[in-house]
């Protein structure tokens, strides 16, 4: 036994929404996880700085223009203007090159900690529970690793930066608005002061609104998949017409919320240029009497009217800008609660234990496991299996057999109690060692879009093809393998859907089998398969597995009969164990479910003709 | 995706068509977006006008003129006002003519889907279905968006231009130089940026389908241990996209400061040339400032001709996906026929003929009756056929050739609503909707809780769904996921039960089921059948399963290769025998094996010292 400590980690994890972190620590924290974005961001500022310039020229030249004598008659130097504007244009040349730079320079940046944080984020799901416990819907984490990201790089490039230059902008105009006079500056202000107080509330209106929006998307995805992925449930029990209220329910809902939301943004958008209305209004007014009073030139009151266009583009945009942040930091913060749940299925690298080279034993000890938010479904197994031998685990349908042969193979970590393979706790296996020694086929044999080759090779990469021949004959269906299309070349379509449902399960075999582990456990692997093959394909294992470990649940009693040892579970618990011949002499569970099936298999020989 | 003139004129049907479509928002929306547009010239016009007639006396006589402030406060405050209901407009009823044609033509597609045939949704991939009923119905319309605007802008821009006339025309002539330059810049910039965002859109659907397959095959990828693997393979697609976002990114670093630049140096024009003018005299001041202004109201609002413009390719790319699914044919028609009577139906099956896609024959010559009221088990081996011919009764493919009959009548001749309710099937694998239980069996028909308790009860089910926090309410989950394969599987089951039907078809219903429930199970369809059941056509291969039928009909490599009972079948057929006595036959040996060893199966190898049964 290693000297791992049962962990008192919580049962099962379910990976966090992340919903309450707040913006700043989301915001320090995503840096963090993305050193990338930080690359070089003091100069990316500095000529984000320098870039909001350029649109302040305007209204300055415009003043020195009129104050010079354009208007009222007096003669104006054509050479100063001239001056001025050669000038302008220097400046606006520099401010276009600073803002490219910029732009490149956050692109490249923001792109690259994304990229990154995008395949952490992807690994680190491979290295939870929840996949294999299946507790959290895998649509929605395939959404942290794709949706959720662009959002975060779509803000960083556009809403973010249009955010920092707008900030630039509205206090470059009001710090020359307050030097050409403070009066109209207050006047200017008092005009969008509303839209600035009512800021707050109205993005958190927009935000919600949108996150309405978001979730009325999820929901009709998920609907929309049901004529797609249930057709054939759909055509069979032709329920089309309900399936299609469903559907339309899920889009008009959507709908609503799209209206719902875009509604405040026109809202928002019209009165942040009526606010444009009334500043001008006011300048011109106020202007007009205090130039009259001798307090400002004519020049300034016009290059006002100016400085207040700079100023509603970005209050126009301010909310839906700060909705986007929002959005955003949301989607960040979902990114970086993914990665922030602990791995507790995770890989002790180089600092673990290897498997002993060895046949290997396996220990149980104390072990209780539950799904997040439900009961236990195991309950104290204590078991110990000598290295080489030959066990099934039978037991009514969710007994708990599934469980425990994801808990031996660390496909999950217990909740209570420890698991031990050659004597190492499994935490304490590093994954390279566990899983070319230990491998699991589970009941549904998923293959993935490619050829047949390619998913035989999947754990073996180096596998040549004389060896999966051989690895198919050696489990005896060269048959069923003759009579594909194109042989090793044969596409298997989209989750192995091109195959039978028995035919996949050889493909998972025989994988497996190339694979070449020294504990193999198989979970009903064979359940879709003729008995023929079935039974051919078990007599192919006892001899490829002979000397080795082997842990197979299932509901054929034949395996049981002829295994070393028989496991039974029920309700959670390990109820019996022992040679299927005292089994059935101890009359208990198993001698029960050994009649049933006994009488199953021989019903034929005294069925009535 | 490329920016072939055919793109632009395709687009331009595209949009002409939701237009067309919603004809009336789409005006109004227009017509909000034209009043925007005048408005904004207005607005130059407005300061222009003041700054002659009322700034530039106000500060020559030193006085104010009420009146004329007054004037001007409405002028500024009226123009702003009508701007704003145009705005409103323009925002928000676009915006619901995009919602709109979303809607619609996600209903459309999600009806194509539940039209077509299974022989089409075999060749289609899942993920691509979902995107055209998804992104690609976005993609198609994501232009109408703009587009009111950019309408309300080529206004603007004739009125601008009319506007400027009425000011001077040398400064109109300035106008005319630096917004055909915006336009063309504009129009430059999205065709060089629009292959680049497509591309990077199709990387992106990419890095989502492998993420998608990866998660999926989550069990595979540990139980083997390939996740290094997998996230090389996913780096790999993700690095591609980032690739493809920075080129994009670059060509927008690029233009965009350039668009900003552009108008205000437009303006420092108008000022080099406006004084010249004015100084000749063949300008007043206020001319300068209007167009000057002008100029910084309309760039930005410019843009979106070049967002129109930039969102063609993709809507055509766009619609032209979502418009192969609602051209598809090849429905599945149905007849008018219903089958008569009640109580169980006869099958027959003549002359059938299958393939799939690739051409190869699965399933020839098949002939196959089985009288009404009677149970028939179908057995064979492992891709021999069965599944193809079970889906071929319900028909959720049409054989290529031959015909299958229910009580003499062709089913193509029948209704969709009979054909479903004179036959169910449970499929070998299980599907479930993301719903309660009740939604799950009854499938939203009128069933009674006592006929769904009922069903439940006869697969085996009820316990467990007793169990359940909220009974029949309870939520699956998303493919019912938190139930075990052979929880999953009697829900299924009880899914056809409860509808009655006249011909049950069970596809290896139970092959996740323990004995026990199974036998119960079986038990149950027995006892329906000696009570005027359903007659029942039965995948199997255990011999209590086949115990149920009255005959036994072997398939071998698509052929019938032998029918009779179980019993002759037995007798005479050694690759039948081989299949079903597989159990006997290994115990047989085990046996055999372990009495030349001198032992019986019961005695277990040396020194285990836990091999007495734990009390429970
Ligand atoms: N992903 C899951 N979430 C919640 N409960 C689950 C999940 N998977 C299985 N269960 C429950 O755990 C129990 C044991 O399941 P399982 O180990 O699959 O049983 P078996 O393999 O013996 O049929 C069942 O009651 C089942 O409903
Ligand atoms: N969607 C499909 N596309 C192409 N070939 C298929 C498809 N489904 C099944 N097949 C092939 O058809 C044959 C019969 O399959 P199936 O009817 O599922 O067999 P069974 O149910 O008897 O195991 C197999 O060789 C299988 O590979
Ligand atoms: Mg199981
Ligand atoms: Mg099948």
């Amino acid at each position: 036994m290693s000297g791992v400590a049962p962990s008192a980690a919580p049962r099962g994890t379910a990976v966090a929404s992340g919903e309450d972190a707040g913006a700043w620590q989301t915001l320090r924290r995503g840096v963090q996880l993305s050193p990338s974005l930080r690359a070089g961001i003091g100069g990316t500022l500095a000529l984000a700085v320098v870039s909001t310039v350029g649109g302040a020229v305007v209204p300055v030249v415009i003043q020195q223009t009129i104050d010079r004598g354009l208007t009222g008659g007096g003669r104006i130097d054509q050479s100063v203007v001239v001056r001025l504007v050669l000038a302008s244009l220097l400046v606006v040349a520099v401010t276009t090159v600073a803002a490219y730079a910029m732009k490149v320079r956050l692109f490249v940046a923001s792109e690259n900690g994304l990229a990154d944080l995008r395949v952490q984020a992807f690994r680190h799901v491979h290295d939870l529970p929840v996949l294999t416990q299946s507790s959290e819907r895998r649509g929605a984490l395939v959404s942290r690793v794709t949706s959720d990201i662009d959002q975060v790089s779509l803000f960083l490039q556009f809403g973010g930066i249009f955010f920092a230059v707008s900030i630039g902008q509205v206090i470059v105009a009001t710090v020359i608005m307050a030097v050409y006079s403070w009066q109209l500056t207050a006047v200017v202000w008092v005009c969008f002061l509303p839209l600035v107080l009512a800021l707050r509330s109205v993005t958190g209106r927009m935000t919600s609104a949108y996150g309405r929006v978001r979730r009325s998307v999820g929901e009709m995805l998920s609907v929309i998949a049901e004529p797609v992925v249930g057709a054939s449930v759909v055509k069979a029990h032709a329920i089309e017409a309900r399936t299609q209220d469903r559907v339309d329910a899920a889009i008009d809902a959507n709908y609503r919320r799209q209206v719902e939301a875009q509604r405040l943004v026109a809202m928002t958008f019209a009165s942040a240029g009526l606010a444009g209305g009334l500043a001008s209004a006011g300048v011109v007014v106020v202007g007009v009497w205090l130039g009259v009073a001798g307090q400002l030139s004519i020049g300034t009151v016009i290059a006002f009217a100016f400085l207040v266009s700079l100023l509603v583009g970005p209050v126009q945009m301010a909310t839906q800008v700060l909705t986007e942040a929002q959005n955003a930091v949301a989607s960040w913060r979902r990114v970086i609660a993914l990665l922030d749940t602990p791995a507790d299925v995770a890989d002790p690298g180089a600092a673990g234990t290897r498997l002993p080279d060895r046949p290997l034993d396996i220990a149980f000890a104390g072990v209780g496991f539950a799904y997040p938010g439900g009961p236990d479904v195991l309950r104290d197994v204590d078991i110990t299996i000598a290295p080489g031998r030959r066990v099934a685990v039978v037991g009514e349908t969710g007994s708990g057999k599934t469980t425990f042969a994801k808990l031996l193979t660390r496909l999950m970590d217990p909740g209570r109690g420890q698991v031990c393979v050659g004597g190492v706790d499994l935490r304490a296996v590093p994954f390279d060692s566990l899983r070319r020694r230990v491998v699991m086929v589970p009941q549904e044999g998923f293959l993935f879009d490619s050829t047949l080759a390619d998913n035989l090779r999947y754990g073996q990469p180096a596998a040549d093809d004389a060896t999966l021949l051989a690895a198919i004959s050696g489990l005896g269906v060269s048959e069923w393998f003759a009579g594909l299309p194109d042989g090793l070349a044969t596409r298997v379509g989209q989750r192995g859907e091109s195959l039978s449902a028995g035919e996949r399960q050889l493909v998972a075999l025989v994988r497996a089998a190339l694979a070449d582990p020294d504990l193999l456990v198989l979970d009903e692997a064979t359940s879709a398969v003729d008995p023929q093959t079935e039974t051919m394909i078990a007599r192919a294992l006892d001899g490829l597995l002979r000397g080795r470990t082997s842990v197979t649940v299932a509901h054929r009693m034949g395996t049981a009969e002829a295994a070393d040892e028989v496991l039974v579970f029920a309700d959670g618990a390990l109820v019996e164990r022992g040679p299927h011949g005292r089994l059935v002499a101890a009359g208990g569970v198993y001698a029960r479910l050994h009649a049933s099936w006994v009488a199953q298999s021989r019903l034929g020989q005294e069925a009535p003709a | 995706m490329s920016s072939r003139p055919g793109s632009t004129r395709r687009g331009f049907a595209v949009i002409g068509q939701g237009a067309r479509a919603q004809r009336r928002l789409f005006s109004v929306a227009v017509v909000g977006s034209l009043l925007y547009g005048a408005l904004t010239v207005a607005d130059a016009w407005v300061l222009g006008w003041a700054t002659d007639e009322v700034i530039t006396p106000a500060f020559e006589v030193d006085a104010v003129d009420v009146g004329d402030l007054a004037i001007v406060s409405l002028l500024f405050v009226g123009v702003a006002v009508g701007r704003a209901l145009g705005v409103i407009a323009r925002r928000l009823v676009g915006g619901i003519v995009y919602f709109r044609l979303m809607a619609e033509h996600r209903r459309a597609v999600t009806r194509q889907y539940l039209r077509l045939p299974m022989r089409w949704h075999q060749a289609h991939p899942t993920g691509q279905l979902l995107s055209n009923a998804n992104a690609d119905v976005e993609a198609a319309w994501a232009v109408m968006m703009p587009l009111p605007m950019a309408v309300g802008v080529l206004a603007m821009l004739v009125v601008a231009v009319v506007a400027m006339l009425t000011a001077d025309i040398v400064l109109t002539v300035v106008g005319l130089v630096i917004f055909p330059l915006l336009f063309a810049i504009n129009v430059g910039y999205q065709r060089i940026l629009s292959p680049r965002v497509t591309l990077a859109q199709q990387l992106r659907a990419e890095v989502s389908a492998v993420a998608h397959e990866s998660f999926d095959g989550a069990m595979v990828v540990k139980a083997l241990g390939r996740e290094v693997e997998e996230t090389h393979r996913f780096q790999e697609q993700a690095v591609q996209l980032r690739d493809a976002n920075v080129a994009a990114g670059r060509v927008r670093s690029v233009f965009d400061p350039v668009l900003e630049a552009l108008p205000t140096i437009g303006v420092l024009l108008v000022i080099v040339v406006g004084v010249q003018r004015v100084l000749s005299g063949a300008a007043q001041p206020g001319d300068v400032v209007q167009v000057a202004f002008l100029f910084t109201v309309i760039a930005f609002p410019v843009r979106a001709i070049g967002w129109v413009l930039g969102e063609l390719p993709r809507s055509v790319v766009g619609w032209d996906r979502v418009r192969a699914v609602l051209d598809a044919d090849g429905s599945t028609t149905y007849g008018s026929g219903v089958v008569a009577g009640s109580g169980p139906v006869a099958l027959e099956v003549r002359d059938l003929g299958y393939g799939y896609a690739d051409g190869r024959p699965v399933l020839r010559d098949v002939q196959l009756s089985v009288d009404a009221g009677r149970t028939v088990a179908l057995v064979g081996r492992t891709g021999s056929g069965k599944s193809t011919l079970t889906s071929l009764l319900v028909r959720l493919v049409d054989p290529d050739s031959g015909t299958v009959l229910l009580s003499g009548n062709d089913a193509r001749q029948l209704t969709h609503a009979s054909l479903a309710d004179t036959i169910a099937l449970v499929p070998q694998q299980t599907f479930l909707f993301d719903d309660t239980v009740r939604g799950n069996v009854a499938l939203g028909a009128e069933v009674s809780d006592e006929d769904i308790w009922a069903a439940l009860r006869t697969a085996q089910a009820d316990q467990f769904v007793a169990r359940l926090p909220l009974g029949l309410e309870s939520q699956l989950g998303e493919r019912g996921t938190t139930l075990s394969g052979g929880q999953r599987q009697r829900l299924a089951l009880a899914r056809a039960l409860v509808r009655r039907p006249r011909l049950l078809v069970l596809d290896d219903a139970t092959s996740a089921v323990d004995p026990e429930v199974e036998a119960a199970v079986l038990a149950g369809l027995r006892e329906q059948s000696t009570s005027g059941g359903p007659t029942t056509l039965v995948v199997a291969y255990r011999k209590a399963t086949i115990a149920l039928a009255d005959e036994v009909v072997f398939l071998d490599d698509g052929r019938i290769a032998d029918r009779g009972t179980h019993v002759e079948l037995a007798a005479r057929s050694g690759p039948y025998r081989d299949i079903v006595d597989a159990y006997d036959q290994t115990r047989e040996r085990a046996d055999r094996e372990a009495a030349a060893r001198g032992t019986g199966t019961g005695t277990v190898g040396a020194g285990d010292k836990t091999d007495a049964p734990v009390p429970a």
